[in-house]
This record gives structure tokens, sequence and C-alpha cells, in this order.
């Protein structure tokens, strides 16, 4: 991996702007922060040197001038989208999110714009009750091949064999460790939350999200991730209510605290983890033994979508295993596809942040559709923030 | 004379006419589409789903520590605010040489410009480890931590707020008529209480109107908090986020809106009424 004058940076210039904009809205959120260096640079590389071939199977359509796509920061190879543009004429505007919650809220309202998004898995059964997405054209999307797809991260996108959305890349919510200044190994949530009122008192961050923050505390007692029972849920609230006071932050902006060795220990997501290992060694990424969550990112299309022609014209090129070989390197995620597996560095698939292996991987579990709308654990998660 | 009169009417109406369609469009039409979902009911996966209930209002316990959190850092914030700017507005008003008076009037606001945003972010990297706490363990100073502390939230709302507070008080001191000073002085007075029972007194409408300015919008405060307090404490404005772009309960978020916007108003007449019991019988417009 190439490095540069950027790579050990907090922040880019662009990517600083990136996060205000963000922030401006008044979200800090889930994938905030996700790419803070390097990989463009990388990317720029692997670009030059594989080239692109997408098939032009939307040369028959009008695809019109420009569309739009709602994603999470940092989650794309850039050089995609101006490839995209430079085939098609279509000029790509980016709108990036910080929590699916949002991504749902802007939709519930109506009138978004988008002609493509990128939901998390669990998500997605609550966009087609809501009838808010597309149930996709497979015709349309010949890039597309099932049969490549590990149907693991793949099957929420299919509902009653209706595919509504086909996916992006899969990922784990582990927690990051800086092993100088916290030294005793840790390998579970029930250690994560132990020593966060410990040796880590003051130093410890988890994610300003429901799900993650009441799954990872219903672990620590051996309860589901998606837990909506009262009595469980009573237990987790025990125990964050507990935490609360030995806490750095609520916040799922974790990676400037870690780097700047403010914070010690964070709740943290697959990309973020490879990116802080990579340019701090000393920053371990951990799966809890206990378990915890697995994700897959999906592609959707909103039914209102201004633009549809266009929207599944940037998806199919997406599926294009040249592309997304190239987004993958760029956003750090593992990939679905074994099409797209076949073509990354071999030094990629031996990563164990990014392929945990197989015992770590058998407890984990992927976020529930109830927790998205359940108001018992919204409330909880109130109640933990003004506490 | 009728004609004229009618002309006049006419003129005045045309000139109020934008500010009146822009108040109705962006002020009271929202406030009246709150007002509606604050007395509905969250959809099951969220939103607003028409119902009539007072369920919301009811509810509003459930955000107590919120509001008290509000309540508390909103005048905290303020007096903070104040202790600083009074001393400047001083200086500027009544000691500042004539001919630096504008430039540092100019030093004050020109910080504003800059989005408060993009200020209270440069503060994260000022007291994070790699700011301040740096430098003091260059000197031998280890191990002390600034950021997501109740110091830099109350930090970041005085550099935030400031020229909010410093401009109303610099007006009114500005306007004070100095041969007052000089009758008390003459008449044996101390400075002290000169500066108690004249200067103090006769700038308290500019104080009012600054503190209500920099409380108002504090009651509103969500980012700073934040950024610099590390989301640990959680204010009202915290809570309407969440409950908006969350977890989607807009009928409840509707509900603590429209009990922000009165408790505001309610504030604004307090304070109105105080500062006019204050400084006598004169009128002061705090808006």
């Amino acid at each position: 991996m190439s490095k540069s004058y950027r790579d050990g940076l907090p922040t880019s210039p662009e990517k600083f702007v990136d996060q205000l904009m963000r922030l401006k809205r008044g979200s800090i959120g889930r994938r905030e922060f996700l790419g803070l260096t390097g990989l463009g640079v990388a990317t720029a590389v692997m670009a030059r040197e594989l080239g692109i071939m997408p098939t032009p199977a939307y040369a028959a359509e009008n695809l019109g001038d420009r569309m739009s796509i709602a994603t999470w920061p940092n989650y794309h190879d850039p050089a995609t989208f101006e490839n995209f543009k430079k085939d098609t004429g279509v000029a790509v505007e980016v709108n990036v999110f910080g929590s699916n919650e949002e991504m749902l809220a802007k939709l519930q309202a109506g009138a978004s714009g988008w002609s493509l998004f990128v939901p998390t898995n669990y998500t997605i059964s609550t966009y087609k009750k809501l009838a808010i997405i597309e149930a996709l054209d497979m015709a349309k999307l010949p890039n597309f091949d099932g049969s490549q797809e590990d149907p693991r991260f793949t099957s929420e996108g299919t509902i009653d064999a209706v595919t509504y959305a086909v996916p992006k890349n899969w990922g784990t919510t582990g927690f990051a460790v800086n092993t100088k200044k916290l030294t005793t190994p840790m390998t579970s949530w029930k250690e994560f939350w132990d020593t966060a009122m410990a040796e880590g008192d003051g130093r410890a961050m988890v994610h300003d999200y429901q799900l993650t923050t009441i799954g990872n505390a219903l672990k620590y007692h051996g309860f589901s991730f998606n837990s909506l029972k009262p009595d469980e849920l009573a237990k987790a609230e025990e125990l964050l209510l507990k935490v609360k006071p030995h806490l750095f932050a609520v916040s799922s902006d974790y990676q400037p605290s870690m780097r700047a060795g403010d914070a010690w220990m964070t709740m943290c997501w697959t990309n973020d983890g490879a990116q802080l290992h990579r340019d701090i060694p000393e920053i371990a990424y951990v799966l809890g033994k206990e378990g915890g969550e697995i994700w897959t990112d999906f592609y959707a299309i909103p039914k209102d979508a201004p633009n549809k022609p266009a929207g599944y014209a940037l998806l199919n090129y997406l599926m294009n295993p040249q592309v997304a070989v190239k987004e993958h390197l760029a956003n750090g995620a593992p990939s679905t596809d074994a099409r797209v597996n076949k073509l990354l560095p071999k030094e990629v698939l031996d990563n164990p942040i990014l392929y945990p292996a197989a015992d770590l991987l058998t407890p984990l579990e992927f976020g529930a559709a109830a927790t998205l709308t359940d108001p018992g654990r919204a409330e909880l998660m109130a109640r933990f923030k003004s506490a | 004379m009728r004609d004229n009169f009618l002309r006049k009417n006419l003129v005045t109406a045309l000139l109020l006419a934008p500010a009146t369609l822009w108040l109705v469009v962006f002020l009271v039409l929202p406030f009246i589409a709150i007002a509606v979902f604050s007395v509905g009911e969250r959809a099951p996966e969220g939103g607003y789903q028409a119902a009539f209930t007072l369920a919301q209002y009811a509810n509003l316990p459930a955000r107590a520590t919120a509001f008290w959190n509000t309540m508390v850092l909103a005048p905290a914030g303020a007096l903070a605010c104040l202790l600083v700017a009074y001393p400047v507005a001083y200086y500027l008003a009544l000691r500042a040489p004539e001919r630096w008076r504008l430039i540092l009037l100019a030093l004050v606001v020109i910080p504003f410009w800059t989005s408060l945003l993009m200020r209270t972010y440069a503060w994260m990297y000022v007291l994070g480890g790699r700011g301040i706490p740096a430098l003091l363990a260059y000197v031998g100073i280890e191990d002390i931590r600034l950021i997501n502390t109740p110091g830099a939230v109350l930090l970041g709302i005085v550099y935030g707020y400031l020229p909010l507070m410093i401009l109303p008080i610099y007006v009114s001191l500005e306007r004070l008529d100095r041969r007052l000073l000089e009758a008390s002085a003459d008449l044996g007075a101390t400075p002290v209480s000169t500066f108690l029972g004249v200067t103090l007194r006769l700038s308290l409408p500019g104080v009012m109107t600054g503190f209500s300015l920099v409380m108002i919008l504090l009651l509103g405060e969500y980012l700073i908090p934040t950024l610099l307090g590390g989301g640990k404490v959680f204010f009202i404005g915290n809570a309407l986020v969440d409950l908006f772009l969350q977890s989607r309960n807009w009928p409840f978020g509707s509900a603590i809106a429209i009990t922000l916007v009165l408790v505001s108003v309610v504030v604004l007449i307090a304070a109105n009424r105080i500062s006019t019991r204050l400084s006598g019988a004169r009128r002061v417009d705090l808006m």
C-alpha cells in the first residue's frame, strides 16, 4: 500500500470539509469519518493498473445528465463516479449520511431526490413494508450475478422471491483498543465494558447509535444483540447507566479521538478498525467472543427516484467486478462477490480485521428489523444519553 | 385628505408585504404544522400518523433531564458570557482611544463571520490530545484531559456567543451621558458606587438584551455540547435531533419543540419585565 505525506494526518482537507457538511446538518453518526486517510491514494494507483471495462448495458436508454446517490462517508472511489460520467454523460451527486435512521427519515419525509442509495441489511424489510423502495428489474442489471454472491450476506435483499436490493459489501462491529495504553489483552464484550470502568476509566467510547451500543451491552449478559425483551433490556440499561460516568464520549466519530490518543478504546466498524490499525499498528481490532453485529450494506432504488434509468445504469456499473474491486480497495470493507474476491490482492484477503476467522464470525448476529423502529430501544438510548 | 390617507396605508402595506409573507411562509406555517404534529401519534415505522391526543405532552417528563440540563446550561452559559463580555464592552465604550475603537469592534465581530461549527470544530483539535495537552506534556505536565469536559463546553459557549453579548452592552454604554459620571463624582460618590449606581444601572438594558439573546440561542444549543462535551450531556436540542432523525418520533419531537418555543417566550417576557423595572420606567425592546 502506498504511503504519502497525507497518510499520517488525522484528516485531509476534502474530508474535513465533508465531515463539516455532515455535522452542519446536525448528525454525527454511524459511518462518520470512515476512511480518514490514505486509501484514496492506494486506489488511484490500482485504478491505473487495472483499467476499467464496464459492460455497456445502458446505451439504449436516455439517462439524462444527472442523478443523486445517498451513501456513507468515504465509501466509494471518487474515480468510479468520474468514469461513470465519462461513459454515460451522467453526473453523480453524492449525499453522505450518518445513520440508517436518518436515511429512512429523509425517505419517509418524501422527495429525497435520490436515484440510488445504500441501506444496511436490517432496514430493507421496513423500506419494503413502507413501499418506499423499488422491486429491482434484474434484466437491467446484467453485471449482477447472484450465483457468485455469498447467501449469508445477501439474503435480506430478497423478500418473497422479489429482489429489492443487491449487496455492496459486508463487515462487522467490534472494538478498537490502543494496546500500548491498555495492555491486558481483551477478547470479549464483558472485558470491554469492565475495562471501561477500570483501567480505561475516562478513555472509552461507545457509538451514538442504539443498535450497537444497546446490542453490545446486551452481549455483556450473553443476551441476543437484537433483544427486545423488557427484562433483558433493563439489564443492559443498568450496565449502560453504570458505565456512563466513566466514558470518554458517546459518539460514532471515534477515529480522531483514537488517533489523538484521547480515547484508548472504542466500539468500531470493520473499515475504521482496518484504517486505524494500518496507520497506528498498536491499535488492535477485536471481535467480542460472545458475538455482536455482522452487517451487509446494499444498493436499492427509491420508488420516487427522479432518474430511475440512471439509477439502474449506475447500479449495473457498480456490479461490474472490475469496478467493484476498486470500490473495495477504497473503502476497505470485505466483498460479498466471489468474482471480486478473486481480484483482490492477497494481503487484503489475509487481513484478519477484514476477513475474521470463522469461529469469531459464527456467533455474530445481523441487526434485526424490529430494532430500527422499536420505541423501547429508542427511549432506552435517550435515558442513557441523558443520564 | 381621505385619498392621501388610503395611499399612505397602501404604501405601508406594500412595504410590509415581503416581510409578512416571509414570516407567514417560514414561521407561521411551519409552526402550525408542528402544532398539528404534536397532537398526533408516532406511526409504527416512525414518522407521523394523524390523531388527536395530548399523549405527547403527557410524555414530556420522559425528557425531564434534557429540559433540566438546558435550563441550567442556558442561564449559566449566558452568565459566563456576561462576566467576560462586560469588561470588554466597558473598555471599548468608555476607555478605548477613539481612533482604535472601530478596529477593536471589528476584531470582536470578525470571528463571527466564520460558521460557529467551524470554530467549535477547531476547538476540538486545540483541546484534543494533540493540542494544548501535547504542549503541556512538552513542559512536563502529563496526562491532562481537556476535551469532553464541562469546562470545554463552557469555554465553547463563551467563545461562540461572546460577540452577541458584547455588542448590545457596548451600545448601551456608548450612549451613556458622560456628564452623569462627572455629576456623580462631584456629588462625592466613589468610583465603585458611581459604577454601580450610574454606569451599571444605565447599561442594564444592554445587559438584559445580550443576556436574553444568548440565553435563547442556548436553549436550542446542541452542537457545542456534542462536539466539546463528547455527547455525554443531553440537552433539549440533542433530544430534538434524536427524535426527528434517529427514533423518528416526530409527534413527540413536535411537542417538545412547541414547549421549547413557549419557554423561550416566557423567558423573553420575564427578561423584558426585569430590565424595564431595573432601569426605571424606560421601555426596552429586546427583539
